[in-house]
């Protein structure tokens, strides 16, 4: 900022006047030109950052460069003296560890930033805890785009409730896995639904021109498995097959119409509503289908070869409705025809 | 501190001979080479026996055993964050889940690598959490706190496998239920006496959940737990 500069630095005002210079070059017009600004990405933050991170790589530059300079001319000086040999090597070592120091840090705040998900943690918690009730709340109006919140928190925080939840249910129906382990298995199905059913609804949501980011669908998704947690674990424990078919139409069917109603409302036409809306609808219920049932199956056939014909009265299986359900009717048959026949 | 007084003195020696005019201004930076002056100092404790060393990091480790056990507002946890407590809490607590038996058949039993991973990426994630919700704690701070607050839970596991010893009815059960929940919850009110100072004040609803839930799952692995014989 001192007189140092190439150019000469006519500084009348105290603000310090226009530079001549500029004004000349840019022929008098006062549109910045944008072929210098090295456009990396949209976002404000790394912009700032990288225009940040350049300043002080100029500055580093300058003052390596100004170092290795003082550096050169002393090791003219004292080549020949073995006394100073040691104050030698610790410079050099001091500045390469700088270097390496440096490029860690740089590769560091170029790919571990994590200020870039920090606004989509943002919330408060009745600001969470309303975003959950709503979930099973299907909108009414569908001709008015809706809002979709755009946070991760909870989607995260849901994803994970429903990894523990599977673990609980794989645990207790005494699942086994060959290839892998429990949790991998877990947090790979979860995960795995997760950020693949978004992608491809985003990406059928950018065939059918709807109007959703990629961050409103994971989402407005991840905020969707609230239903799912909450029918999970209560089939997990109680073991009636029509609690959970109930169960399974009631909540999965109240949060898949918001989703739907949501995504209805951002998409114009009656095609494309029908696609993204159709495939959305049939993969999350299908899901939790797919989740109750993974999980059972072992426990039937368990229950199968160790009962036989004889079926004690506490056992919670399904087994026990349709008999039930048979049993029920044979007898109301035999009771009719009973009265039938004696009148 | 003596020492670094008297090495400095021959070199600070000469600039009594030298007088400033005040009418000049003096500016700049004063940088000195760090690694010449101290090197003496920063070497002392190499020389020290093992034992002493070993010895200093064990009780620094008992110490904060005894901050979780307690916790009260204490800094100490925080201030002197260091590692070894929760690596040692948490291969002795895969150890005692894996049971030791290579059945193949009935594997519904953790293995150590699984409790590893969980217990460590849980951490990293719950904090990365905290962090992103505008927390002021640093990141190594916060694996330490979350891996010495594991401790109640490990007490909780040597309990469970002393019980199980005597048998494995509903008595047992409803016993290692009654333990396991309340170390774990010791360990969460624990973990967020720490954490939890460290956040804007209406989102510790926010920071403890995550908590919760992560010694939820290992609390409910250990009360699962079941030996093969």
């Amino acid at each position: 900022m001192s007189a140092s500069q190439g150019s000469t630095n006519t500084n009348t005002e105290p603000w310090g006047s226009f530079d001549d210079n500029n004004i000349i070059q840019g022929s008098g017009s006062a549109v910045i030109d944008m072929e210098n600004m090295d456009d990396t990405s949209g976002s404000s933050f790394e912009d700032m950052g990288e225009m940040h991170q350049r300043m002080k790589e100029e500055e580093e530059v300058t003052a390596e460069a100004a170092a290795t300079e003082e550096d050169n001319g002393e090791y003219g000086d004292f080549l020949g003296m073995k006394g100073l040999k040691g104050q030698l090597g610790r410079q050099v070592a001091d500045e390469v560890w700088q270097a390496g120091k440096q490029q860690a840090s740089k590769a560091f705040n170029l790919y571990a930033n994590i200020d870039i998900l920090r606004p989509y943690f943002d919330v408060e918690p009745n600001q969470v805890r309303n975003r959950l009730i709503e979930s099973l709340i299907p909108v009414r109006m569908i001709n008015f785009p809706q809002k979709v919140a755009g946070e991760l928190y909870g989607p995260m925080m849901l994803v994970f409730t429903m990894v523990a939840i599977l673990l609980h249910g794989m645990k207790t129906s005494g699942t086994v896995i060959r290839e892998g382990t429990l949790m991998g298995t877990a947090i790979g199905t979860c995960f795995g639904y997760w950020l693949g059913v978004s992608s491809f609804i985003y990406f059928l949501a950018y065939l059918c021109n709807a109007q959703i980011t990629m961050l409103q669908m994971l989402s407005l998704l991840g905020y969707g498995l609230f239903g799912h947690c909450m029918v999970l674990f209560i089939t997990y424990n109680v073991h009636f097959h029509s609690l959970f078919y109930i169960l399974w139409l009631v909540i999965g069917g109240l949060s898949t119409l918001r989703m739907v109603a949501v995504l209805i409302s951002r998409t114009v036409g009656q095609t494309p509503r029908l696609i993204l809306c159709g495939t959305l609808a049939a993969l999350h219920m299908l899901f939790l289908l797919y989740l109750h049932f993974a999980y059972h199956k072992m426990v039937e056939g368990i229950l199968d070869t160790l009962e036989g014909p004889n079926i004690p009265p506490i056992q919670r299986v399904a087994r026990d409705v349709p008999v039930v359900a048979s049993a029920v009717v044979n007898a109301t048959i035999k009771s009719i025809a009973a009265v039938v026949q004696s009148q | 501190m003596a020492e670094v007084e008297e090495s400095s003195k021959p070199l600070f020696a000469g600039l009594s001979d030298i007088s400033i005019s005040e009418d000049i201004p003096v500016e700049g930076d004063i940088s000195m080479p760090v690694g010449s002056q101290n090197a003496d100092n920063d070497f002392s404790t190499l020389d020290e026996p093992v034992k002493d060393t070993i010895l200093r990091d064990l009780r620094a480790v008992g110490q904060k055993f005894v901050h979780v056990m307690y916790p009260k507002k204490s800094s100490a946890l925080l201030r002197d964050w260091d590692l070894w407590g929760p690596l040692l809490l948490c291969v002795t607590l895969a150890l005692m889940l894996q049971g030791g038996s290579v059945d193949s058949e009935e594997d519904g039993r953790p293995q150590f690598a699984e409790v590893f991973v969980i217990i460590w990426f849980g951490s990293v994630i719950i904090t990365l959490n905290s962090k992103l919700l505008g927390g002021t704690i640093s990141f190594f701070q916060s694996l330490c706190v979350l891996g010495y607050c594991i401790l109640p839970l490990t007490v909780a596991m040597i309990v469970c496998r002393i019980v199980l010893l005597g048998g494995s009815g509903l008595v047992s059960f409803v016993v290692r239920l009654i333990v396991v929940t309340a170390s774990f919850s010791w360990s969460t009110f624990a973990s967020t006496a720490f954490l939890a100072d460290s956040q804007p004040p209406n989102r510790k609803a926010l920071v403890v959940y995550p908590v919760f839930l992560f010694y939820f799952v290992i609390g409910w692995m250990i009360l699962t737990f079941s030996p093969s014989h």
